[in-house]
């Protein structure tokens, strides 16, 4: 692909664009997969310790104490992303801190606190999902297509 | 032993997302995408939920349990109901990550005041 984005541009802008490549900063790919796993790895430690106190005290069981902890975690991020701590976590953590269900709170409250001066309805209301959005449309797709293969082959298929 | 095993296998899937950060320099929304979507084929073959059972927390945190649980939640309704049970039951299990985020997105909203 990025041949074929070459091919169109002019011989001095072919130039600059490999020259840009040779600059362009690398990335610590290593270091940055170890803080990933250390925060992404803490996350998931307290969602740990927050299911064993929902298993625990409530009735839940290992598979449905996800729910209650995906929630109590959502919630702990509103406060983390209202104070401004979970940006600093996330320059941080990178992915650490965006594929745990916290990074799809915050970027649901941090929209939503963002928007909140062009009013309530057409601030928040619409750019609430703008970031999320695309995890949700996509889950629900991929989702569909999944059980209906899954069906069929249930129903139909013998499985 | 169960909470080693979330802290790692937690861990582990942060650091494949960080890979497709760095190494196939995707934005945050493809990478979240791309893990939804694994999440719920992984369902799909019925290996989620050994993994829950293995890794609590671990598997569940992460982004990936999103597309788990939608699917759980379409099968659930789909054995009832058949194919028309895919469509309703989508959410069944799903709904608390997306209403807990759009209630304490609102409630966000109010309390705090946007910098800058």
């Amino acid at each position: 692909m990025a041949d074929k984005k070459k091919k169109k541009l002019t011989p001095e802008a072919q130039q600059y664009q490999s020259y840009q490549e040779k600059r362009e900063v690398k990335r610590p790919i290593f270091k940055n997969c170890i803080k990933a796993f250390f925060v992404g790895g803490t996350i998931c430690l307290i969602g740990q310790a927050i299911s064993t106190f929902y298993i625990y005290y409530f009735d839940f069981t290992e598979q449905t104490a996800g729910n209650p902890t995906v929630a109590t975690l959502i919630f702990i991020t509103m406060f983390l992303t209202g104070f401004g701590v979970y940006d600093r976590i996330g320059q941080f953590a990178g992915a650490g801190s965006a594929v745990p269900v916290t990074g799809f709170g915050n970027a649901v409250v941090a929209s939503a606190i963002e928007h909140r001066t062009e009013g309530f309805v057409l601030g928040v209301g619409s750019n609430m999902l703008k970031l999320a959005g695309p995890v949700i449309v996509y889950g629900v797709f991929s989702a569909f297509v999944v059980a209906l293969i899954k069906t069929i082959l249930i129903k139909w298929g013998g499985l | 032993m169960i909470f080693f095993w979330a802290f790692v296998i937690g861990g582990f899937i942060c650091v494949i997302g960080q890979i497709l950060f760095d190494v196939f320099k995707l934005n945050p929304g493809q990478t979240l995408t791309i893990l939804v979507i694994l999440g719920a084929i992984l369902d799909g073959f019925g290996w989620y939920e050994p993994l829950i059972d293995f890794a609590g927390a671990g598997v569940t945190v992460p982004i990936t349990s999103f597309g788990n649980s939608l699917v759980h939640g379409a099968m659930a309704e789909a054995e009832k109901h058949g194919l028309i049970g895919v469509v309703t039951g989508m959410f069944e299990v799903t709904s608390a990550g997306i209403s807990a985020a759009i209630i304490f997105g609102v409630i966000g909203a109010i309390i705090f005041k946007p910098k800058g």
